[in-house]
């Protein structure tokens, strides 16, 4: 009897396996990912995009939510169950998987040459050597503003500091609207869409943050506390309570029609097409003076690996050149506006909103947030420190030195840029 | 002179202690070991190394580290006082109330008061981050029917307010524990005791301060050290209405935060699991000093009475 039962199993299990056989001439892929909220852009968009081109490969997208993913993704990478392509958070989460050796060298994959320096330096050893991660995507800042508004009361887009301050002064006197949505509540604002946003412009983007890496400027030099005395002008232009204002009502504020201008992310633009009811342009932060390069930040959020213990290494890297073609910018552009590939070839996007934005990258230098790159390490940390402190900033609780002073000691205290 | 007979080992009270002591040794001591002997490493190269009381040196000798303890220190000690001064003494208030058999409806307002401490920390603090908001809240309006608009500021953003408008909302939400503790110590007193005093004239406040009042002494202490634990303990009203930087500029960092921020990390800063320990070694070192000083110096001290 048992021994009938076993005949059968083992019966089934080869007539299972060699049907498994039959299927296994494809290679299949599994992407780890964070992004839930792309499932159906990978399912129905970008993966049968591929697979059309390839076949004989199939590719999985696979995500865990956000705040498991890490957790998730470093347990599965030592159990050796990981996903064949990892979805490289930016700089030191991916560097120290890289450093492990969960993360394979890339530095010679095909489509590699597609990338700026700028673009890559998230996904690279801190002496550039080595790049691990192709890029994908970033988010550049900038200001979002209600063009009905500005139509209303004759205002012209600005394009120097001193046009930015008299448009939100005229907002300011006519009082149909408040001038900028903006709150200090929840810092990281203050930080992100303030210092970061108008910073580059000072310092002069990749030159400044490079600089103080290497130790050879400082925080509290007039080019880091620049920026710091524009917020402190901001303070007058924001809406009622702003200190107890938090990011949600910041957005609120301006889909709703009632701010005019809302200094952004191009994150927000998916969200922003969808509620507000009114006309929206973009201007890339204000220069100080007609005629200064501008400079803005393009910041680098989201890249793709290979496991270096993938079985279907060839495969995969097949699929990392694909996803560093245009092609794949293509379609992730066009399908997560305000997302944007870091591609040198331009993509063809048919979101205004988003064209608008991407459209800085020609005229202006990008850079990416000055507080990430090596920087973000040590404690206390130098950018969640900046959010505090542009919220002082801002408040009006602090001078821009003292706030520019309080940083540059807190890096050195543990920060000693190689000479 | 022959032995006096051996007892034999009462073996029932290890099996009937057995699993309180087991669970307690598993799911308290053990972690509070672990906590303490976590606290004396570092990680070095990957590695835990034993480092003695380095962690503690740094926490206390660095300046990065020691502003913001003693800032979190300074802040949970308001906390502390604003419960001290407003939640128990409206407890007791509200206790005394209650406990009037010519209150009607006081089963009704007993419901109604401790509602709150059952809600979510996480209810509390959304819905108390709308009401003041200045945006959407309905305070700035209730405030304009009153016409005191102009005292209405941005509490939650403001450093010099924000931390006495958390206590005072936690005040809201646990006034009801208090209330009922006295409330059934106040229950509890015998009738004779209130008759012997109505007899001898004592009526009214009086008959509250001077007889009520010292009998329910042993429960205020008892209160005061739960307000007292639960306050340098507490993390999640703070978390859930001004996240884990415990804005505006650190003015509503407590202990609890403090040690959330160094054990987990937040955005970009790195966890650091040793620092986080030694954080809580000093949190658990404070609440037990605390405890001690009322065991010895106070709860000695207070007259209980039989009836």
């Amino acid at each position: 009897m048992t021994t009938k039962l076993l005949t059968a199993l083992l019966l089934g299990t080869s007539i299972l396996g060699s049907a498994g056989m039959a299927y296994a001439q494809d290679v299949t892929l599994n992407i780890e990912s964070w992004r839930g909220d792309d499932l159906a852009i990978w399912k129905d968009k970008l993966i049968p995009a591929f697979e059309a081109k390839n076949p004989g490969i199939k590719v999985v997208f696979a995500p865990s939510a956000p705040t498991e993913y890490d957790a998730a993704l470093g347990a599965k990478l030592a159990a050796g169950s990981a996903g064949d392509l990892i979805t490289c958070r930016p700089f030191d989460k991916s560097l120290e998987l890289f450093k492990k050796g969960n993360l394979a060298d890339l530095s010679a994959l095909p489509g590699m040459e597609n990338f700026s320096d700028v673009a890559k330096a998230a996904w690279q050893t801190d002496d550039g050597k080595a790049t691990f991660c192709v890029p994908m995507a970033s988010v550049i800042h900038g200001f979002i503003y209600n063009k009905d508004a500005f139509d209303q009361l004759g205002i012209k887009v600005p394009t120097t500091n001193e046009e930015f301050y008299a448009a939100l002064d005229k907002i300011k006197a006519d009082g149909t609207y408040i001038p900028m949505a903006m709150g200090t509540k929840d810092l990281w604002e203050a930080a992100t869409m303030g210092y970061q946003n108008i910073g580059p412009n000072y310092w002069k983007g990749e030159e400044g943050r490079l600089a103080l890496i290497k130790g050879e400027q400082k925080l509290t030099d007039p080019q880091w506390v620049e920026p710091f005395k524009e917020l402190a002008k901001w303070k007058p232009y924001l809406g009622d309570g702003f200190e107890a204002q938090t990011y949600p009502d910041s957005q609120n504020l301006f889909t709703l029609g009632r701010a005019a201008i809302y200094p952004a992310g191009s994150w927000e633009i998916g969200l922003f097409n969808t509620q507000a009811q009114f006309k929206m342009g973009a201007f890339p932060p204000p220069v100080p003076k007609a005629g200064d390069t501008c400079y803005i930040s393009d910041h680098t959020d989201i890249g793709m690996g290979l496991n270096a213990a993938s079985k279907n290494a060839d495969a995969a890297k097949t699929f990392l050149t694909w996803v560093a073609s245009p092609d794949f910018a293509t379609i992730y552009a066009n399908a997560l506006p305000g997302f944007f590939s870091l591609n040198n070839t331009p993509v063809k996007m048919e979101d205004p909103l988003a064209q608008e934005f991407v459209s800085w990258r020609d005229k202006c230098k990008p850079t990416i947030r000055s507080t990430y790159q090596i920087l973000g390490r040590g404690t206390p940390n130098l950018e969640n420190e900046t959010w505090v402190e542009s919220a002082n900033v801002i408040n009006g609780t602090v001078t821009p030195e003292a706030a520019a002073k309080k940083l540059q000691d807190g890096l050195d205290s543990w920060y000693k840029p190689a000479k | 002179m022959a032995a006096a007979p051996k007892r034999p080992f009462r073996w029932h009270i290890v099996v009937f202690l057995a699993p309180a002591v087991l669970v307690y040794t598993a799911i308290m001591i053990l972690p509070l070991a672990g906590t303490l002997q976590l606290s004396l490493f570092r990680n070095i190269d990957q590695v835990q190394v034993f480092v003695g009381f380095e962690n503690f040196r740094r926490l206390f000798g660095d300046p990065n580290w020691s502003v913001s303890f003693w800032n979190a220190l300074r802040n949970n000690v308001w906390f502390f006082i604003i419960h001290m001064l407003v939640q128990n003494p409206i407890g007791v208030l509200l206790a005394a109330l209650l406990s009037s058999p010519r209150l009607r409806f006081s089963a009704f307002y007993r419901t109604a008061i401790f509602v709150p401490t059952i809600l979510s920390f996480v209810i509390v603090g959304f819905a108390w981050k709308l009401i003041l908001s200045p945006i959407w809240g309905v305070a700035p309006n209730l405030m304009d029917l009153v016409g005191l608009k102009s005292l209405f500021t941005p509490w939650l953003g403001k450093e010099e307010y924000a931390l006495t408008t958390l206590s005072l909302i936690s005040v809201w939400q646990f006034v009801g524990i208090p209330m009922m503790l006295i409330y059934a110590a106040l229950l509890s007193i015998p009738d004779e005791v209130i008759e012997a005093a109505e007899c001898d004239g004592i009526t009214g406040m009086a008959q509250f301060w001077k007889i009520k009042l010292p009998l329910i002494l042993p429960s205020i202490g008892i209160i005061s050290i739960l307000t007292f634990v639960g306050n340098f303990n507490a993390f999640d009203l703070i978390y859930t209405a001004q996240g884990a930087l415990a804005g505006p500029n650190y003015s509503t960092d407590i202990l609890g935060t403090f040690l959330y921020r160094a054990f987990f990390g937040f955005q970009l800063q790195v966890g650091d699991p040793n620092m986080g320990a030694a954080i809580a070694t000093m949190m658990f070192l404070i609440i037990l000093g605390g405890v001690c000083v009322y065991l010895f110096l106070v709860q000695t001290r207070l007259r209980r009475y039989q009836f």
